[in-house]
Order: C-alpha cells, then sequence, then structure tokens
C-alpha cells in the first residue's frame, strides 16, 4: 500500500516534466491513474473484508512507537473508493474546467497530492502517521482554496481555513499523544487490544475532549462550520472534491476510525449527538437563505456532515450502517451538484441564484442529472438518498439518551433539506427565464461525464441496494462495530412509522418551499431575520479575534522591543546584576580570603593607570579620546596578563585592541560631531547602574578565585596536554583539541556576527 | 592617508605580518601563537596596507574576498573531523601522524591542526569582513 502513495508522489511531481504535447491532457492522465487505483481497491474488495483486512508495518523508530502501518479494511476501502473513484471524474470534469486559467499545473500539482495525502489518511493506521497525513490535507486545501490567489476572498478563505483545520490538527495531535500515553503506542490495532483501560484511564476526557476538537474542526461542526462555506473560493473541481470525498469526511473517518476505542461511554454519545444534531440542522437551516449555487451546497455539506457525525455518535449498528449508507450517498449527489453549478457557473456566467431561471431549454442534460441528484439529497425515492433517509430515520428514533431532541432536530433538518431541494432546483431550471452574462449552452461532455455516473450510480444502486450492501457496508459495520454483521438493504420498507415520518418530512419541506418560492417576501423577511439572530457571524468573530490578538501582540512587542540600544543594554545590565546581587547574597556564608598583592610594584602602577584611563574614557569630552582611554585600558590589562604569564591570552589582547581601535577611528570619521544630550539626572542614573553592576562583577572575579566547587580540571588538561594531544602550548590545545568543539562554536559565532554586520551595513535604506 | 614613508615601508612590514602571521599559526601547538593570534596578524597585515594606501585598491587587489575566507575556513573545520571518522573514532578525535625527519627529529601532524587552519582562515575573513564593511559607507 505504501506503493500507491509513492505512485501519488511520483505522477504529482511528474507533472511538471512531462512533453508540452501531453500537457494539455494532463487532467485525463490523472484521472485515468486514478482509475487504476479504483480498480486495485475495487479488487482488493474481498482480501481486505476478509477479517480484519490487509496490514503492512514498516518500522522506522519501534522504540517510541513511530512505525509507517498501513491498513486496508473494510472501513478504509469505502473511503479509498470514494477517494479514488470521485477522483477520477473529479479530474476528469477538472480538465475541461480548468482549460482556460493559468498555472494549471500547479492545480494539478496540489489537487492531486492531495488526493494521495487523503488516501495516506484513510489507510493509516498509526495515529501519529495520520496526523501527519491530517495536516498534509489541511496544507494542500489551503493551497487549492487560495488557487485564485489574486483576490482577496480567497486568500482569506484559505488562511481561515488552514487557521482552523491545523489548528484543529495540533488539538487531535495532543489527544492522540494523550491516549498514547496510557497504552504505550499510537498503533490502532494496540488501542483496540486496550479500549477498556483507555476508557477507565484519566486521561480519558481530555484526550477524547481534544480528539473531537480536531475532528469537528476538520468536518465543520458547529461551531467550526465557518470556514467551510469560505472554502468555495477554490475553483469548483476543488469543491467538489473536498466536500464530497475527501476533506470534510476526514474528521467522519477518524471519528468511525476510533469509536470502538473511545465509543460507548456517555460522554462519547452526549458530545458527538448534540454537535451532530445541532450542526445538522444550523446547516440546513443556514443553507435556504444563500443566494449563491455554491453557498447553498456548502451549507447543505455542513448539514450532511453532522447527519454523518451524529449517526457515528449515536453509536448502534443500526446508526453505523446508516452512516456508511450515507457516506455514499452524500458523495454521489455532492459532488454531482457541486459539478453541476460549476458547469452552470461556466456557461451562464453567473452563480447568483437572483439571475438563473428557467435553465431546462437550454440545458436539458443537466436539468436531468440535477434533478436526480437533488431528489438524492432530498432523499426520495427512487434514488439511493431515500434508503438513506430512511435508515437515518429509523437510527434516530432508537437512538438512545436524548432521541427526542435529536429526533425533531433531525427531521426538522430533513425538512429543511427537501425545500432546499425544490428551491434549487425550481429556482434554476424552471421558472421564468434568467438574466445571464453569457448566452448558455450545453457544449461539454467532459463537464457532464462526473455527474452523469455519480447520479446513474445513486439510480441503480437505489434500486438494488444489496450489492452495495454485501460488498461495501457490511464488511466496514463490521470494522467500526467489531462484530459480523448481516445487513438487509431494500428500497421499501414496508408501511411503519418511519416511512410516515417521510411522508409528514416531504409534505412540510414541500410546504416551505412554496411559501419561500411563492413569496418573495418571505425569504427577505427570514433572511433579515436570519441576520438578526445571527448578527454574530463565526467567521467575523474568528477574524475579529486575530485581529486583536496581533494587535495586542503588536503592542506588547513595541513595548519590549523599542528599538533604543541603551534601554536594551540596561535592562539586560539591570536584570544580569539584581540576579547576581542576589546570587552573592544567598551565598554569603562562603569565606572570602582576600589578599590583595599588587606586589611587585610596577603591577600596582599598571593597575592605578588602567582604572585612570577606564575612568577617563567614562569622563571624556571627545570620542577619540574616549576610544584612545580604552585602549590604554586594554593594553594594560594584557600587560598584567604578561605578568601572570598567560603568553597567548596577552598577544590576543594587544591585537584584538590594536584593531578596535582602528575601526572605531574609522567609524569615527562618520559620525556627527559629539555632544551631550542626555540630562544630568540620566547621566546620575546610569552611574548608579554602571556602579551597581561593575561591583557585582568585581565581586564575583574576587569569589570566583576563592570558591571552589569541584575539582579543577586544569591539572587534567596540563598532565595530558603533551601525552595524548602532542601539544606543549596547553591554551592552544585546549583550543583547538581537548574543546574544539567550544571553538567551532565560536567561530561560528563570529562568522554569523559577521555576516550581521555586512547585513545591516550593506541594506540601503528604503 | 598620503605617507611616503609609509607606503614605502609598507610592502615590508606586510611581508613580515604575513610571515609572523604563519609563524604563530604554526608553531601555536607548543609555544604561543596559534590560529586565532595569525589569523588576527594577517588580518592586520592587509588593514595595515589599506591604510597606507587607499582602501579600494587594497580590498580590489585581493586574491580572496573576505567572504571567500570565512567559506574557506569554515571547510577546513569541517575538513579536520574527517579523519576520526574515517578512522571511526569519537567525533573531533585528534589523529595523529608521526613523520621522522632524521637529524631533526620527528614532526607530529594531526588533524588539530587542519582545525587551528579553519580558524586562521574564519579569522581573517571575518575581521576583514569588518573592515570593509565598516569602511565602506558613505
Amino acid at each position: 500500500m505504501q506503493y500507491i502513495l509513492l505512485v501519488y508522489l511520483v505522477f504529482a511531481l511528474g507533472i511538471f516534466v512531462i512533453p508540452r504535447w501531453l500537457k494539455k491532457h494532463v487532467g485525463i492522465v490523472l484521472a485515468v491513474v486514478q482509475a487504476l487505483f479504483f480498480v486495485y481497491f475495487f479488487s482488493r474488495i474481498s482480501d481486505a473484508t476478509n477479517g480484519s483486512g490487509l496490514l503492512t508495518v514498516i518500522e522506522w523508530l519501534p522504540q517510541i512507537g513511530l512505525n509507517l502501518e498501513f491498513s486496508l479494511n473494510g472501513l478504509s476501502l469505502v473511503f479509498a473508493l470514494l477517494i479514488t473513484g470521485i477522483g477520477t471524474l473529479v479530474f476528469l470534469y477538472a480538465s475541461a474546467y480548468m482549460k482556460s486559467y493559468e498555472g494549471t499545473d500547479k492545480f494539478y500539482f496540489y489537487l492531486f497530492l492531495f488526493g494521495g495525502a487523503m488516501l495516506g489518511l484513510v489507510l493509516s493506521a498509526n495515529l501519529i502517521q495520520l496526523f501527519v497525513f491530517w495536516e498534509l490535507t489541511s496544507f494542500l486545501s489551503f493551497l487549492l482554496i487560495a488557487f485564485f490567489h489574486k483576490k482577496e476572498l480567497a486568500r482569506k478563505a484559505a488562511f481561515q481555513s488552514l487557521f482552523v483545520t491545523a489548528f484543529g490538527g495540533l488539538l487531535l495531535l495532543t489527544g492522540v499523544l494523550l491516549i498514547g500515553s496510557v497504552v504505550g503506542s499510537y498503533s490502532v490495532g494496540d488501542w483496540l487490544q486496550h479500549a477498556q483501560s483507555i476508557k477507565n484511564s484519566k486521561l480519558y476526557v481530555p484526550g477524547l475532549l481534544l480528539i473531537l476538537a480536531g475532528a469537528f474542526t476538520k468536518s465543520a461542526q458547529f461551531p467550526f462550520h465557518f470556514w467551510l462555506p469560505g472554502a468555495m473560493q477554490a475553483p469548483t473541481p476543488v469543491s467538489a472534491y473536498l466536500h464530497s470525498a475527501t476533506m470534510v469526511k476526514a474528521g467522519v473517518f477518524l471519528l468511525a476510525l476510533l469509536s470502538p476505542v473511545l465509543g460507548g461511554t456517555d460522554e462519547w454519545t452526549y458530545i458527538i449527538t448534540l454537535v451532530g444534531v445541532t450542526t445538522m440542522f444550523l446547516g440546513a437551516y443556514f443553507s435556504i437563505t444563500q443566494t449563491d449555487l455554491k453557498a447553498i451546497l456548502a451549507y447543505t455539506t455542513i448539514s450532511s456532515l453532522g447527519m454523518l457525525v451524529l449517526l457515528i455518535g449515536i453509536d448502534t449498528t443500526l446508526s453505523i450502517k446508516a452512516a456508511i449508507l450515507f457516506l455514499f450517498v452524500h458523495a454521489f449527489y455532492k459532488a454531482a451538484l457541486f459539478m453541476v453549478a460549476g458547469f452552470i457557473d461556466k456557461k451562464t456566467g453567473t452563480r447568483e441564484l437572483s439571475k438563473l431561471g428557467g435553465l431546462y431549454k437550454h440545458m436539458p442534460i443537466t436539468f436531468v442529472i440535477s434533478v436526480l441528484a437533488l431528489l438524492s439529497m432530498a432523499g426520495l425515492p427512487p434514488t439511493l438518498g431515500f434508503l438513506g433517509k430512511e435508515l437515518i430515520y429509523e437510527a434516530k428514533m432508537q437512538s438512545p439518551g436524548i432521541s427526542s431532541l435529536v429526533l425533531i432536530l433531525g427531521v426538522g433538518g430533513n425538512i429543511l433539506m427537501v425545500a432546499v431541494s425544490m428551491y434549487f432546483m425550481v429556482k434554476v431550471f424552471l421558472g421564468k427565464e434568467g438574466d445571464y452574462p453569457k448566452k448558455s449552452n450545453e457544449k461539454g461532455f467532459l463537464y457532464l461525464l462526473g455527474p452523469g455516473v455519480l447520479t446513474l450510480l445513486s439510480l441503480l444502486l437505489g434500486l438494488s441496494p444489496a450489492v452495495l450492501g454485501d460488498a461495501l457496508v457490511e464488511p466496514a459495520i463490521s470494522t467500526i462495530r467489531k462484530e459480523m454483521i448481516d445487513i438487509d438493504l431494500q428500497l421499501w420498507h414496508g408501511f411503519n412509522d418511519v416511512f410516515l415520518l417521510s411522508l409528514l418530512t416531504v409534505m412540510v419541506g414541500m410546504a416551505i418551499f412554496i411559501i419561500v418560492y411563492k413569496r418573495k417576501q418571505f425569504l427577505v423577511k427570514w433572511r433579515s431575520i436570519n441576520s438578526y439572530i445571527f448578527s454574530i457571524k463565526f467567521a467575523d468573530i474568528f477574524s475579529k479575534s486575530l485581529e486583536g490578538f496581533l494587535n495586542f501582540s503588536e503592542r506588547n512587542t513595541k513595548r519590549l522591543q523599542h528599538g533604543y540600544h541603551r534601554y536594551y543594554i540596561l535592562t539586560v545590565v539591570l536584570f544580569a546584576s539584581v540576579l547576581l546581587w542576589f546570587q552573592v547574597y544567598v551565598t554569603r556564608n562562603w569565606v572570602f580570603d582576600i589578599q590583595f598583592s599588587l606586589t611587585p610594584l610596577y603591577i600596582s602602577g599598571l593597575v592605578a593607570i588602567v582604572a585612570c584611563s577606564a575612568l577617563y574614557a567614562a569622563i571624556a569630552k571627545s570620542r577619540l579620546a574616549t576610544i584612545i582611554s580604552m585602549g590604554v585600558t586594554g593594553y594594560g590589562i594584557s600587560l598584567i596578563y604578561l605578568y601572570y604569564s598567560a603568553v597567548d591570552l596577552a598577544i590576543t589582547q594587544i591585537l584584538v585592541e590594536t584593531l578596535i581601535v582602528v575601526m572605531f577611528v574609522l567609524v569615527l570619521q562618520r559620525m556627527p560631531h559629539f555632544s551631550t544630550l542626555s540630562s544630568k539626572l540620566t547621566r546620575v542614573r546610569d552611574l548608579i547602574i554602571a556602579a551597581f553592576f561593575g561591583s557585582v562583577m568585581t565581586v564575583l572575579a574576587i569569589k570566583a578565585l576563592h570558591v571552589e566547587l569541584s575539582e579543577p580540571i586544569s591539572n587534567l588538561m596540563l598532565e595530558n596536554s603533551f601525552v595524548k594531544a602532542h601539544g606543549k602550548n596547553v591554551v592552544n590545545v585546549i583550543l583547538v583539541d581537548f574543546r574544539a568543539l567550544d571553538t567551532l562554536g565560536e567561530v561560528t559565532v563570529l562568522v554569523i556576527a559577521a555576516m550581521g554586520v555586512f547585513i545591516l551595513l550593506k541594506t540601503k535604506k528604503a | 592617508m598620503n605617507s611616503v614613508i609609509l607606503q614605502l615601508a609598507t610592502p615590508y612590514v606586510r611581508s613580515l605580518l604575513i610571515f609572523f602571521a604563519f609563524v604563530a599559526l604554526l608553531r601555536g601547538h607548543n609555544n604561543p601563537g596559534g590560529g586565532f593570534i595569525g589569523g588576527l596578524l594577517a588580518a592586520l597585515a592587509i588593514v595595515f596596507s589599506s591604510f597606507a594606501f587607499d582602501r579600494r585598491p587594497v580590498q580590489r587587489k585581493l586574491k580572496i574576498k573576505p567572504g571567500g575566507y570565512v567559506a574557506m575556513g569554515l571547510v577546513f573545520l569541517l575538513l579536520s573531523f574527517s579523519p576520526s571518522l574515517l578512522k571511526s573514532q569519537m567525533l573531533m578525535e585528534g589523529v595523529w601522524v608521526t613523520i621522522p625527519m632524521g637529524i631533526l627529529g620527528e614532526l607530529n601532524v594531526g588533524s588539530p591542526l587542519l582545525f587551528d587552519i579553519g580558524v586562521f582562515m574564519a579569522v581573517i575573513g571575518v575581521t576583514l569582513m569588518f573592515f570593509f564593511t565598516l569602511t565602506n559607507r558613505k
């Protein structure tokens, strides 16, 4: 399986090197590759669904539980088939859609890699590995959403989606690490074996919350749903792929994958069910008042994701069955509808509902396809959607605990879905002729191939659902529920309360649609009510709080990084001397044995000269005098070194001192005239601080002589210098051999400093 | 500066400084000296001649630019690691070769010399970089 991902990478990189004649058809080539993978996964159905499926482990760092683990089981197979299957259709669609745009190489590169990353995610059986692919999909979708990067809206939306999903990814990682520390492994298989001890552990609840936060951000659950409508700024093929089979389904996949490990507790059920049902209702509720085709679809995606999450949260065999089935239903109709919306946009030049209408005359085939897809979305027979909805109702009615709330909100969501589907269909295709910027036609086989195949599948599978049930749904359920289950999918369930509920849904949905459609005023009013109730927009809160945070940190940075060199030094010196004085105070009990041995006399004289010149440097009235007297200090100190037979040190000090004086003199020529700008008070303050620091340094120097914390290593070095390092000059041996690593570090610092000087002085002022 | 005496003396002083730079570098292991001191001396030679003449022709005449010296120094530092790695010893452990020199006794040459040469080069480069960028401003 790891080779599949390698092939993805190779083909993605290959996009940049293929010959020019093939470049026009790169979308089709990639579609063929995806199709081949689809066939591969399809041929593996029997292998993958046999028992616990296929597992490949490549050890990387087994000591800390980091391995590459790929597993193909019932659940990952369902996702893999959706990713490659819908991927094929999306690439075919894109090869037509993207023709007129610049930079399609980049587009295909991102989109193909994205497919690969998504596949890697669903095949991962190690959660750290899953996290890597998870963040990879976040990052690639960022690049895809920002594909039209010249539009500010696209950039903003891309950033927002990256921020939300990557942040969620980090939460997920934290959660995985927490739970992983209970088990001592990140392998899903190990987690399954220790499911009970995980649930009993103290870390279960925090770990669960973090992992859920990761899944909810990715799958656009309330209150993190706001990034998804923004993501429609991406080119339409991307939206079709992102919303139907990939990206947002990653969260659902994660929940399904971990439900046998973490599920079955009250926390799991209540949190997921409540979030799911809220998302489902709100998504459908918001979708009606949208005016952009893609926005409507985006909000219904949120609603559908809420539904999927809710079903996983209910956590009964029936609900899982409904979830897996609905996964197919939603992938089929959502991909088809997005492609249709993009097609309409391309051909008519608009996606605004107010400008569309009566399209069935110009686009009859599109009309048929859309009607079938919308029937599926509304959950009406004879499509797969009807079956899905029936199952969902059944699951909801049986949901334990808070079934009444779930049922009411759930049915409410479905009612709204019916209304939206009807509204979409009637407004776009029927009704009075729209006002199109372009003259519309229906040319473009590739545009309609994808939606056509998907709706046909939805219709055929709706009529004979047992095919799907036996081959794919059953193994997926048994992967999640860890038991073999024989399910029986039929289109017709007979008259029962579920059917009555469906009937009610359709009738109320129709009623809402008629009101909305006939009375324009009503929708306008509804919109204004919505904007009144929901005047707090989540996306706005997000960007406002981000802005606030940036301002906050900017203000603080300005306070700390004020740009005045004198205050930086003042801060450092003051801080250091306070700390050092504190340490001196704490260790005041150490015995001092001070003997000033300033003999012979010339050393005392030297010290006096050094002290005087240092003092003069501080009060001198010209820069040159300051520098020369500092030079005197330096040379004096080097003489003291010499007296104590530190020849190397003395030579170095003399040379450095010479160079410094030379350079200072050179710089001085370019400095403004010396003048006293500081007030007397400032100078007194500086004097005090300087004295404070100087005194602590003196005390420290004296102390360093008298304190012996451990045996000094100088003797060891003296003994070994010639024997082991063939050198009589111990200083040099230490520098180039014993402590060569330190020297290396110092040289590096020097080089970096030189580069810093070079860059600072060479950069021209703007 | 435009001093004829200085300009006439410069070739000799410069040669002497460079000679002593190498002396300091090579004898550093047993006597006072070493790469750092040698590097400073060599850099001083160039600083000195750019005082005697104008700075620009000196800078232009340099066969290797300061950045080149820095790079060479870092390369030598890296090279000094390779003997120990090739002999699969600890990284940066000194490797010594004894060359018999007849009457003169024997000469010990080791990888720390390479290290010292690296320091030597890097110090020349860094000092000249400081010097030329500081004086180059308009």
